[in-house]
C-alpha cells in the first residue's frame, strides 16, 4: 500500500516502509525536505505508538532528519556515488527486524548511495554501542561512516534505518537472498 | 526584509567537496591556501518591518529546516 507524501494520515497498516530514492532531489540534505512532507508527522505519531518503522537508504536519511533516529547522513568520505555488493555483520541483541538472525551473521546486500557516511557526536556513539542500537556494520566500510555503523534502531526498538537494501536481495536470482531475512524477522515480530 | 542564512558544517566534520576543491587550488599553485570552507547561504526575503522580527523568523526557519544541528551550524546577517 502506497501512501502519498500529502497525506496528513496514515492508513492502518503494521509496518511503515520509507524507500530509498532520493526524494525531492536531495535537495537542501539528504532526506531533509521528505522529512518535513506533511505524511511524516503522522509517521513521527506512528512509530511514538510503537508501529514499526524501517527506513532503507533515503528512508534512513529521512528518518535521520525527522529525528526519529539520531545523527545524520553526510556524503561519502571517498566523495563518489558507491554502487556495490557488500557484506554487513547483524550485531548486538535481537530486534523485531533481525530477530531470525544469529548475532554476527553476515548478509551479502547492494548498496548504492551518496551519502552514506553516518555522523554523530561521540556522547551519542557511545550511547548507540552501550545500548545495542547499532544494528548492522559494514565488514569492510564503504563510505567513511563512524564506526563502520549500516544501521541503527531507536531506543524504543521499533524504528530502524539502514543504509544497504534488503529488498534488493531477496532472491537468488537478484543475487543474494539475505535482506529476506530481515523481512521474515519483520513478519514473525508482527505475527 | 531581507535576511542572509548563512550554512556551514560543524569543525571536524569532514567535506569531502570542500577537500576536492582545496586540492586543486593546490594544484594551481595556491600553496599557502590551507584550508577551505565551503557554505551555504540563503538570502530569505521575509515580509515583516522590524528587523528584530525577520531576524527571528530566519531564526526558527535555520532551526527548523535550513540547517541540520547534528552537523551544521548557521548565522544570520540583515541584507538591508
Amino acid at each position: 500500500m502506497r501512501v502519498w507524501h500529502g497525506e496528513s494520515e496514515l492508513p492502518e497498516v503494521d509496518l511503515v516502509g520509507l524507500p530509498g530514492g532520493f526524494a525531492y532531489g536531495d535537495y537542501l540534505r539528504c532526506g531533509a525536505i521528505a522529512a518535513r512532507a506533511p505524511v511524516m508527522a503522522a509517521v513521527v505519531r506512528f512509530a511514538a505508538a510503537g508501529g514499526r518503522v524501517l527506513g532503507i537508504c533515503n528512508g534512513f536519511q529521512v528518518l535521520c532528519e525527522t529525528g526519529l533516529l539520531p545523527g545524520a547522513l553526510l556524503a561519502n568520505e571517498g566523495g563518489r556515488f558507491v554502487s556495490r555488493w557488500l557484506d554487513v555483520e547483524v550485531v548486538g541483541p535481537p530486534t523485531d527486524f533481525t530477530g531470525g538472525l544469529p548475532h554476527g551473521a553476515s548478509l551479502h546486500l547492494p548498496v548504492a548511495h551518496h551519502d552514506g557516511n553516518y555522523v554523530a557526536d561521540d556522547e551519542t556513539l557511545d550511547r548507540l554501542e552501550a545500548e545495542g542500537r547499532i544494528v548492522f556494520r559494514y565488514r569492510r566500510n564503504p563510505n567513511g561512516s563512524a564506526r563502520d555503523i549500516a544501521g541503527i534502531i531507536n531506543d524504543q526498538g521499533n524504528v530502524l534505518g539502514l543504509m544497504p537494501h534488503p529488498e534488493r536481495a531477496v532472491g537468488m536470482e537478484l543475487g543474494s537472498a539475505d535482506g529476506a531475512q530481515v523481512f521474515r524477522s519483520l513478519m514473525e515480530a508482527l505475527g | 526584509m531581507k535576511v542572509r542564512v548563512e550554512v556551514r558544517l560543524k569543525p571536524g566534520v569532514l567535506d569531502p567537496a570542500a577537500a576536492t576543491i582545496l586540492r586543486s587550488l593546490h594544484r594551481l599553485g595556491f600553496d599557502d591556501v590551507q584550508d577551505l570552507v565551503q557554505v551555504r547561504a540563503f538570502e530569505v526575503d521575509i515580509a515583516k518591518v522590524r528587523p528584530e522580527d525577520a531576524l527571528a523568523d530566519a531564526r526558527a526557519m535555520a532551526d527548523q529546516l535550513l540547517a541540520n544541528p547534528v552537523i551544521e551550524t548557521y548565522r544570520l546577517d540583515l541584507v538591508e
